[in-house]
């Protein structure tokens, strides 16, 4: 399979009365052709403005993409113009937001909402456009189709406005479907319905995933890698059964620790002390080390690098460098 | 739809039956007897008693004002005690017409200026353009309209005499549109300076509130231009709270007409109605507090329409 989407050493700062704040400092993410790749992290640690410096709509005015790439296809977006990146948006990339509330526009019908996007990418004339909308109601799950499209999206609920989000995000076969927390605010029964929606619609879609979330359940039901993200840099990223059964960072550990499901056994539930530093306020040393119970001194003075381990694994972490220098010392 | 503009219609009655006992009631407070200025005073008692009787001026004020009532429901505003012979429909009829040409012009011209600079201002926030627009429409909030006439009339016609000082158009003269839009121009355009301003910062501060919501960036995620996000997302949802103001704003507007059709010398109610006063021609006072009234009902039922039209979350 070959790479869809690789983004390389990505910073994304927000610059706020003479103060840099890095929020998002050096990414590097790989996604292939019809992989689904979670995203995990505690509030604040980046992921939503690494997906939205992906399509471009990092907070203005202040926030601002200061160095890397984001590389689509062979396309560097960064690099896009204003106008091609509209382009981009919607057809080759779409987006599900965390809150299906608010994400509609109140004064639209359902069936506007659907159409325009596929006017705006595609040839089509309008009744074809309202065709395809009814269709892709259809599919996520809403069998009055036809009433639905002369709704407003006061009148849905919570899990039927975030289907019709989906029917949005999927209405131009996008190659990549960035979904930031498209579960959170639902109710778990209703949460179970959407991830099995998705699941299907991507198979059939052909669409890579790049699913943001806390919620380390969602990620086991849908993701094949897990990339874990902390003050703004990825610091583990690996197969999902090795984040769950042999996580190598000491914040990838803490994290699966804290998900009570997960470990199967019924034991006190694990947190992580303290805060995530503010990114105004990052240490000097490893980020994590403030809240890390392996610290050693030189994790304190130095930033560690994000080093492969394996084939498959890669890690920002003191403990496994020395490792690794030794087996290349050994070969 | 219908049945809420029908209910909403209904309920504008009570608030008309309200505004007539007050104005009837304000009418009877004030001093001066509607008598003393027809009536030769040199007139003995008993004529002046049979005056008063043949009037109905002697009847307890509760049956005056039902008589009146029972008259206006049949579209009878009663005689103009001054202008004698004349019927107080007649006097504001003549005079309507103005004055909502002028309310109408100015209010097109405050919201053709207003909006564009709100939304303009709201996409380009904390910018130099922004704050020289928010220093104007404060400084348009701020300064009473009669003295932006007063300023106008004295430099922009008098001094410059670009533009004639008042009236509708040139005495004596054959009706030409042009002549009319001239003389038009000024007056609507100062009326509408304070709600102009006003407008301009609600319309702001409402599109910034827009802009600023979930389904904004989801109408970017779709990969819109901005002008189709401003335009179409945007300002759909930004103008609703901005139509409940100008029902708010149309009293204001009506008593603004007041004054500048005082200052530009323009024949219609406003300027009836403070002759009116000065004259203590009680019919015609009360008439046109009532047409003021009737003017600023609908108005406030168009609103409240205009506003259920835009917005499909309310419920009938
Ligand atoms: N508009 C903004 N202005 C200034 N700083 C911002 C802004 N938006 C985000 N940030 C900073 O960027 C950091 C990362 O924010 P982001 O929304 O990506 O977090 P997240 O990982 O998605 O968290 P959550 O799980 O709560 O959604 C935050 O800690 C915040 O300090
Ligand atoms: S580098 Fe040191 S402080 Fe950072 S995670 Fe590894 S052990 Fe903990
Ligand atoms: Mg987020």
């Amino acid at each position: 399979m070959s790479d869809l989407l690789t983004i390389e050493n990505l910073k994304t700062y927000f610059f706020k009365k003479k103060k840099v704040i890095p929020a998002v400092d050096g990414v590097d993410l790989k996604i292939k052709k019809g992989e689904t790749i979670a995203l995990v992290g505690e509030s604040g640690c980046g992921k939503s403005l690494t997906s939205l410096s992906i399509m471009r709509l990092v907070p203005k005015p202040g926030g601002e993409i200061v160095e890397g790439k984001v590389n689509l296809d062979g396309v560097d977006l960064t690099k896009l113009t204003e106008n091609e990146m509209c382009k981009v948006r919607g057809r080759d990339v779409s987006m599900i937001f965390q809150e299906p509330m608010t994400s509609l526009n109140p004064v639209l019908t359902i069936g506007e909402q659907l159409i325009e996007v596929i006017i705006n990418h595609q040839k089509v004339s309008r009744p074809k456009a309202r065709e395809k909308s009814i269709e892709l109601l259809k599919i996520v799950g809403f069998s009055r189709a036809e009433e639905i499209m002369k709704d407003f999206p006061h009148r849905l609920s919570g899990g039927m406005r975030q289907r019709v989000m989906i029917a949005i995000a999927l209405s131009c076969n996008p190659k990549l479907l960035i979904a930031d927390e498209p579960t959170t605010a639902l109710d778990v029964t209703i949460q179970a319905q959407i991830l099995e929606l998705m699941k299907g619609l991507t198979k059939e879609f052909d669409t890579s995933i790049l699913l943001i979330t806390h919620d380390l359940g969602v990620v086991s039901e849908l993701a094949e890698r897990v990339v874990v993200m902390y003050g703004g840099q990825v610091v583990e990223e690996a197969p999902i059964d090795s984040i769950l059964n042999n996580p190598y960072h000491p914040y990838t550990d803490g994290l699966i620790q804290s998900v009570p499901s997960l470990t199967g056994e019924i034991k006190e539930l694990h947190t992580i002390k303290g805060n995530v530093p503010s990114p105004d306020q990052f240490p000097k040393g490893c980020r994590f080390a403030p809240r890390c119970h392996k610290a050693f001194d030189r994790c304190f003075n130095e930033h560690p690098d994000l080093k492969a381990i394996s084939d498959s694994c890669s890690v920002r972490c003191f403990l496994y460098e020395d490792k690794q220098e030794e087996e290349e010392y050994n070969v | 739809m219908i049945t809420y503009i029908i209910r909403r219609c209904l309920l504008t009655i009570p608030v008309l039956v309200g505004i007539s006992m007050v104005s009837f009631g304000i009418v009877q407070l004030a001093p001066g007897e509607p008598t003393a200025l027809f009536i030769d005073p040199e007139i003995s008692a008993e004529d002046r008693e049979a005056y008063l009787e043949h009037y109905g001026l002697n009847d307890p004020i509760p049956v005056q004002y039902v008589k009146w009532m029972g008259q206006i429901l049949q579209g009878n505003l009663g005689y103009s005690l001054i202008n004698q012979g004349m019927t107080v429909q007649e006097m504001i009829l003549a005079r309507l017409p103005n004055t909502l040409l002028l309310m109408i012009v100015s209010a097109i011209i405050a919201f053709a200026i207003a909006i564009p600079i709100g939304v303009y201002s709201a996409t380009k926030p904390y910018t130099l353009k922004d704050y020289t627009f928010t220093t104007f429409s404060f400084l348009g909030v701020a300064t009473p309209n009669f003295w932006i006439g007063l300023l106008a009339v004295t430099f922009l016609s008098v001094q410059f005499g670009w533009f004639p000082t008042g009236g509708v158009a040139t005495l004596n003269e054959p009706f030409s549109i042009f002549d009319r839009l001239h003389h038009l121009i000024l007056p609507a355009v100062v009326l509408g300076t304070s709600d102009m301003a006003s407008l301009t910062r609600y319309s702001r501060t409402s599109m910034l509130d827009v802009l600023d919501q979930d389904y904004i960036r989801t109408a970017r995620a779709k990969g819109f231009k901005q002008g189709k996000v401003v335009y179409k997302h945007g300002l759909r949802n930004g103008l609703i709270p901005v139509i409940t103001m100008t029902g708010l704003m149309l009293p204001n507007f009506i008593g603004g007409s007041v004054i500048i059709e005082k200052v530009f010398n323009w024949p219609g109610i406003g300027l009836l109605f403070i002759d009116a006063t000065f004259q203590r021609d009680y019919p015609l006072i009360m008439g046109l507090v009532m047409v003021s009234a009737l003017l600023v009902v609908v108005g406030n039922l168009l609103a409240d329409i205009l506003y259920a039209i835009f917005d499909p979350r309310i419920e009938y």
